[in-house]
């Protein structure tokens, strides 16, 4: 995958839609990206942290009984397995040692199902970053638990009482924070979306799951996949295992909600700092997104995968949340996983569509483990 | 020169200060408070279109948007109910970008022009991506007038100014839209870094939050612009006590600056 051109364009989409205020802030968090991430020294620090802090590389583990069940080889990558349950932790170790390194002091950053918060207030911990989390307050009802851990943490968590009072809601609470915070605060945004250079920078750091994944599944089955399936919420993970991917002949597959399908039901907008697909009316209002997953409740979409869709490259369907919650149990019985909510939509979406991938190698991105959906589950399911 | 830079330099050419109220379009009274706000001594008038992610705004004017947009008021319903509000000051819409990336842009530059619109501040978009729309508001003389915040450097300025049309909005905090105990020493050390650089009226906007600030900002800069202070009134207690403000901050500049 390339670098965005320098207006931070991929294709007609991306860009850097911002408050003046905050233009300075893009253009000398752009530089500063630049020279760390040509920086050796800067590049062994955050391998370094990945391998011993959060657990990288991540395995990947067929699932044989699955597998058989659905007619198909399905191999998973293990992001779940990384230190605080996501892939959220790659991009935020990447952020918050940027963070360091150009001397902030604070971290503010938006969750939705928290994982992202979760990341963030470890890091910030780790790193001695002082740390606020916005956080939607329909989600911070859903997602309980994910709320007491960042409190563990030391982080601070303000419930988002405006609009939808969810993920979109915190991205707009923490921009705003963000614009009378920045001297000392780097917001440390949490999918590949926002403004240039966010969503290029997002998907640098998470490129690890795809290039990891590659070199995996050419040493163990000598091969690339068929098809590389993830969920979309801002489509973070998504890219990240397609960074491995896009010049092979793997199919692309990005899963969304069908309660909030950007690429699918959207037209072109400019939210949140970027020109991407959004859901929106008649008058350009943004739309709110309905999914029984936090993470995925979001209008919007990362502008690469706007790009991807455009030319073709990639393809966004759609699965319903009753789809997702067979998908979320499947997986728990038959091989003994439990995956996050988010995931369980890329399940949802190979499950419906084996009988035309007989024979074929899927990897799947198990994007986080789904120990913080049991009790939503559990409401759902008694 | 457009209509709306004209007026803005008249006052400041017969010695007083230029004062610009934002109202919320689409707000319940929202058209009284207009033609309050002209009563008072304004010179032009600012009104908003509801978004609904207003990542600019604090919780008064967010509050405003929010019952603006459950009323059911658009970007269409607002400018049809501007072309009957028949006031003699130049009026210049605030939205976001997507309301007008939505429209299309000579579309939305039309729709302005036809209103009677005198100018637009898009303040999520930013000089880098402004050149397609302030080529369309040029062609349909609508004036685009342009942010400079206290973060930007000082060969940012320039170019800022250059590209203001109207006047330059000179943003007088870090922060959202809201009122403050204080101005904040940014309000008129900004302005004091613009004026040299223009003959663009200077205008200070967000956090100037009663008379004696609007009076502070104002010994720097061409005059003020009234935003949350406003629209709280408004919320709270009606169109009259929003002309009574104005008229309370427009006596307290003529005080100082009496217009010729
Ligand atoms: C496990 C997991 N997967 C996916 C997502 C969605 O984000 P993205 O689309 O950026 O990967 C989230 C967001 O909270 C998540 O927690």
């Amino acid at each position: 995958m390339s670098e965005p051109s320098a207006t931070g364009r991929f294709g007609e989409f991306g860009g850097r839609f911002v408050p003046e205020t905050l233009v300075p802030a893009c253009q000398e968090l752009e530089q500063a990206f630049r020279d760390a991430w040509d920086d050796p020294i800067f590049r062994g620090d955050l391998a370094a942290i990945l391998e011993e802090y959060a657990g990288r590389p991540s395995i990947i583990t067929e699932c044989h009984q699955l597998g058989a069940r659905l007619g198909i080889r399905l191999v998973l990558k293990r992001e779940d397995l990384n230190h605080t349950g996501s892939h959220k932790i790659n991009n935020v170790l990447g952020q918050t040692l940027l963070a360091k390194r150009m001397g902030k002091k604070r971290i503010v950053a938006e969750t939705g199902a928290g994982q992202h918060g979760v990341a963030s207030a470890t890091a910030a911990a780790l790193m001695g970053l002082e740390c606020k989390v916005y956080m939607g307050a329909v989600d911070v009802e859903r997602q309980a638990l994910n709320v007491f851990r960042m409190r563990l943490l030391g982080a601070e968590v303000e419930a988002v009482h405006s609009g939808s009072r969810t993920l979109k809601d915190a991205v707009n609470e923490a921009m705003r924070d963000w614009v009378a915070s920045v001297e000392s605060t780097h917001y440390c945004l949490g999918s590949v979306m926002g403004p240039h250079p966010y969503p290029w920078m997002v998907r640098q750091f998470h490129r690890v799951i795809g290039d990891e994944a590659r070199e995996q599944c050419r040493e163990r089955f000598d091969a690339d996949p068929d098809v590389v399936v993830a969920c979309v919420g801002g489509g973070s993970n998504a890219i990240g295992i397609f960074s491995g991917f896009v010049d092979t002949a793997a199919r692309l597959i990005g899963v969304e909600p069908a309660g909030g399908a950007a690429v699918g039901r959207g037209v072109p907008g400019v939210v949140h700092g970027m020109r991407s697909f959004l859901m929106q009316d008649e008058y350009g209002q943004v739309q709110e997104a309905h999914s029984i997953s936090a993470g995925l409740d979001y209008p919007g979409v990362g502008p690469e995968h706007s790009y991807l869709a455009s030319i073709g490259r990639a393809e966004y369907p759609t699965v319903t949340d009753a789809e997702v919650v067979d998908a979320f149990q499947l997986m728990a019985r038959t091989e003994g996983i439990i995956p996050a909510l988010e995931c369980a939509h890329a399940l949802a979406w190979i499950v419906r569509e084996s009988g035309s991938l007989q024979g074929q190698t899927v990897l799947m991105n198990l994007s986080g483990r789904g120990d913080k959906d049991v009790a939503q589950m559990m409401e759902i399911l008694s | 020169m457009l209509r709306l830079e004209s007026a803005l330099r008249a006052r400041r050419e017969a010695g007083g200060k230029i004062l610009i109220p934002y109202v919320t379009g689409g707000l319940a009274g929202w058209q009284d408070a207009v033609r309050a706000a002209t009563a008072a001594g304004s010179d032009a008038i600012e009104i908003g279109i509801p978004f609904s992610d207003p990542v600019m705004d604090g919780p008064v004017i967010q509050e405003a948007s929010q019952r603006a947009l459950d009323a059911g008021a658009t970007p269409v319903s607002i400018l049809n109910d501007v072309r009957r509000l028949d006031v003699d000051v130049p009026l210049v819409v605030m939205c976001y970008y997507n309301t007008v990336h939505h429209a299309g842009h000579e579309r939305f530059a039309a729709q302005l022009s036809q209103a009677g619109i005198a100018g637009a501040i898009v303040p999520d978009l930013p000089l880098e991506e402004a050149g397609p729309w302030c080529e369309a508001a040029d062609a349909a003389q609508v004036a685009t007038v342009m942010l400079a915040a206290p973060t930007a450097p000082d060969d940012r300025l320039p170019r800022i100014c250059g590209r203001a049309r109207g006047f330059v909005y000179s943003v007088g905090l870090l922060g959202v839209t809201g009122e403050r105990a204080t101005l904040a020493g940014t309000a008129t050390a900004l302005a004091g870094r613009l004026k040299p650089l223009t003959d663009v009226p200077v205008v200070v906007g967000v956090g100037v939050s009663n008379a004696d600030q609007a009076v502070e900002a104002s010994r720097v800069a061409d005059g003020v612009i009234q935003g949350a202070a406003v629209v709280r009134r408004l919320l709270e207690s009606g169109a009259d006590a929003v002309g009574d403000y104005l008229s309370e901050v427009r006596g307290a500049l003529e005080r100082h600056w009496p217009t010729r």
